[in-house]
């Protein structure tokens, strides 16, 4: 018979929920992964990852009869003829969109930790105080110091590439030797500490293997080899996902059980104990319904479905969703601008190239509202950055157009081109939520999720400072043909959702405490983006694996204490 | 790193622009002949309007090589919406019309150079065409042609310099003129 009771149970197996079965299998706890989709196997599963440019029919364009009927997927940077098989389809996984949201989602094993953008920078004091500082958001209950030696514990683990900048928003961490900047991308680095000495463009920092160290050797993971082909799955290991690291490292210790096909239909709550008793899901293909028991329980279905679940999960102590007393779960979500980008032609360095695919972008750190509040909007922004020179496109207007000479001049390097893009803070706010729809459901009869998020005027203002500022330091960097442009995009294209269930000092205004778990069922913690007090301005992924390191270790000192 | 890629697939895919799917809005119906435009006449046809827009060298090969007709074939069936494949498919009459008017011939029956100094006038007749709601349809067999080639197993290994795995990244080598770049 199949077993169906565990120490712990983690529903999701994307880059948290890797996290939190590598902790707690590595602690000596059974576990067990539920995952929705499909299971992927490292490597095995990759079918695209040693294709070549001419073995994909179109090229990498998706047909039109898949862009007219993704067109939310279809919005997505990242969806091509080499990468679809690891995006959810419109069609397969509808929801409401109350106001435009482009939910952009990955069910498999692995989850989007596969297709993720990988930046890894640490947040700074900066980040987890300025929104109660600076009145927009709550206390977040923990603070830097509480996470520093997690980010560490994870960076180690992960393998992340960086250079050590010493820069106050934003902190240095357990770095490998960074990818050099390109000539274009140095010149960058100088004429803007020399124009804008507050202004900070460095290496950003990245989950890849520059230099393999013994832990990532016993992943059996080794280094970057510089293809930049890593969304199609990495049959190298060279950059983190769960499948190609926490997973499998998990599997080794013997307690580790993947459920794929697995959809969770809520979290059981037994009013005697006051504590949560196992997880009730719908097997995908059978549609059968099975309960798995554990003592505890951790939710890593991603930001927002982690909120459908709880939400989902009513009883008559919780009737409005697990854990929400106080009629806060699924709202103050928010997320990060994405929408704002610049850049422009720079000549001078015709004599200078690249040698192999370099897979990051270099980065601003923040340099608004640092340290105190200075500007027309609240929270800060980070800015992505980097030169490329690709082949000639095209060739000037006296010269044919047409014939060998045309095609050996297209055969060459072209312009050197620098491009900049934001990321920036959002304020949570209450009216940015996502809630079950009434009658609605999908096909396992779960409701259907509503987004309900949008933009504010403090993320048009950021957006207009964003652009004013790149467009002036592109001027300075030396561009000709600069080009800005807002593209209004829907929030969710930022795949950066968070919040809906956040932490905080009191539960009368957050939904989870200082080491994740509910404020009011003890023993289910949330460690995704659902847990977010607030944004921030850097990449979150990091966070979200420190924070569930940090939280599984905490849950299995109290298991073992038997206070839970 | 969102906007590298992008960039990077923009201009080296594409050439800079993008003609398909999200691009123009669908809608309009074109009346297409009952004929196949993509009969294997036309294949050969689209094969030499590649060809003389990039053609074989002493550096590397043409178009033809690649197999450009059965490209655009592709590209124009599978993702171009009606109203482009439509326009599209109308300039391979448009084209022997302008040959024949010209050198008494449809395209296929005219010397090399007279492909060229045709194709040369309805290149410029494009480059200067400004209306916003109707792309030229030698626009898209142009990008295409550069797309498909550049993308082709000879035009990325022969025309270009192909490393799958580069093994590792320099960020500022040294760059003569005439070494090709990097596919």
């Amino acid at each position: 018979m199949e077993k169906t009771t565990f120490d712990a149970i983690v529903i999701g197996s994307g880059i948290s929920g890797g996290w939190a079965a590598k902790e707690l299998c590595e602690k000596g706890l059974k576990t067990l992964v539920l995952e929705r989709g499909r299971p992927i196997t490292h490597i095995k599963d990759y079918p695209t990852a040693m294709m070549n440019p001419w073995d994909f029919k179109h090229r990498g364009m998706m047909p039109k009869n898949f862009s007219d009927t993704n067109p939310i997927l279809s919005r997505c940077y990242g969806t091509a003829e080499d990468t679809e098989h690891f995006f959810v389809k419109d069609n397969d996984h509808p929801y409401v969109q109350e106001k435009p949201f482009d939910w952009i989602r990955g069910y498999q094993v692995g989850g989007k930790s596969i297709t993720w953008g990988r930046a890894c920078q640490r947040w700074s004091e900066y980040d987890f105080t300025s929104p109660a500082k600076n009145g927009y958001g709550i206390e977040w209950p923990i603070g830097y110091e509480d996470i520093a030696p997690w980010y560490s514990h994870v960076e180690k683990f992960v393998g992340v590439c960086g250079n050590k900048d010493g820069l106050e928003a934003m902190p240095d961490g357990e770095f490998l030797p960074p990818f050099e900047m390109n000539c274009v991308e140095s010149h960058m680095k100088e004429t803007i500490s020399k124009h804008f000495p507050d202004r900070h463009f460095v290496h950003a920092r990245w989950a890849h293997i520059t230099e393999q160290k013994e832990i990532h050797r016993q992943q059996g993971r080794g280094p970057c080899l510089n293809r930049n082909l890593c969304m199609r799955g990495c049959p190298y290991g060279g950059y983190f996902s769960s499948v190609a690291s926490t997973l499998p490292w998990a599997d080794k210790t013997g307690y580790l059980t993947i459920r794929p096909f697995s959809v969770v239909h809520s979290i059981l709550y037994d009013e005697k104990t006051g504590k949560a008793t196992g997880v009730k899901i719908i097997d995908a293909n059978t549609k059968e319904e099975l309960i798995y028991n554990a003592r505890i329980i951790f939710v890593n279905a991603s930001a927002l479905n982690t909120n459908l679940i709880l939400l989902n999960s009513k009883s008559n102590r919780f009737p409005n969703g697990l854990g929400n007393d106080n009629g806060l779960l699924g709202k103050y979500i928010c997320f990060h601008i994405y929408r704002a980008h610049a850049g422009g032609n720079i000549d001078g360095f015709e004599d200078k190239y690249i040698y192999g695919k370099n897979p990051t972008d270099c980065i601003m750190a923040n340099f608004r509202n640092l340290h105190q509040q200075e500007m027309d909007f609240v929270g800060g922004y980070t800015v992505f950055a980097g030169a490329i020179r690709a082949r000639t496109e095209s060739v000037p207007e006296n010269e044919a157009q047409l014939g060998a000479d045309f095609k050996h001049k297209l055969s060459e390097p072209g312009l050197w081109r620098i491009y900049m893009y934001i990321q920036g803070e959002t304020i949570p706010k209450i009216t940015n939520q996502v809630y079950l729809s009434n009658d609605k459901k999908d096909e396992w009869g779960i409701p259907l999720l509503v987004t309900d998020i949008g933009y504010d005027e403090n993320d048009d203002k950021m957006v207009a400072d964003f652009l004013e500022q790149s467009r002036l330091m592109l001027e300075k960097i030396g561009c000709r043909d600069i080009y800005s442009g807002d593209n209004h995009q829907a929030p969710g294209l930022d795949i950066h959702e968070m919040g809906g269930v956040r932490m905080g000092k009191d539960p009368k205004d957050s939904l989870l405490n200082g080491h994740n778990q509910l404020h009011a069922c003890k023993n289910v913690f949330v460690t995704d983006g659902a847990c977010m007090t607030s944004t921030g301005n850097q990449s979150p992924s990091i966070l979200y694996m420190a924070l569930t390191a940090r939280a599984a270790n905490f849950a299995v000192e109290q298991v073992k204490n038997g206070k839970l | 790193m969102k906007r590298r890629q992008a960039l990077e697939l923009t201009a080296t895919m594409f050439g800079g622009v993008i003609i398909g799917a999200e691009t123009f809005i669908s809608g309009c119906s074109t009346k297409v002949k009952d004929v196949d435009p993509f009969s294997d006449e036309n294949i050969i046809f689209l094969d030499e309007v590649g060809e003389t827009i990039l053609p074989t060298s002493e550096r590397s090969p043409g178009a033809k090589e690649t197999k450009i007709g059965e490209f655009m074939k592709s590209i124009v069936l599978d993702c171009y919406h009606e109203k482009e494949s439509g326009i599209f498919i109308s300039g391979i009459d448009k084209i022997n019309e302008l040959s024949k008017a010209q050198f008494n011939k449809p395209f296929l029956e005219i010397l090399p150079e007279q492909r060229l100094t045709l194709l040369s006038e309805i290149d410029a007749e494009a480059r200067t065409n400004k209306s916003n709601d109707e792309i030229h349809f030698f626009t898209m067999m142009k990008q295409l042609t550069i797309w498909g080639y550049f993308t082709s197993e000879p035009g990325a290994t022969k025309a270009l310099r192909y490393n799958p795995i580069p093994m590792s990244y320099k960020g500022c080598i040294d760059y003569k003129v005439g070494d090709k770049a990097w596919s």
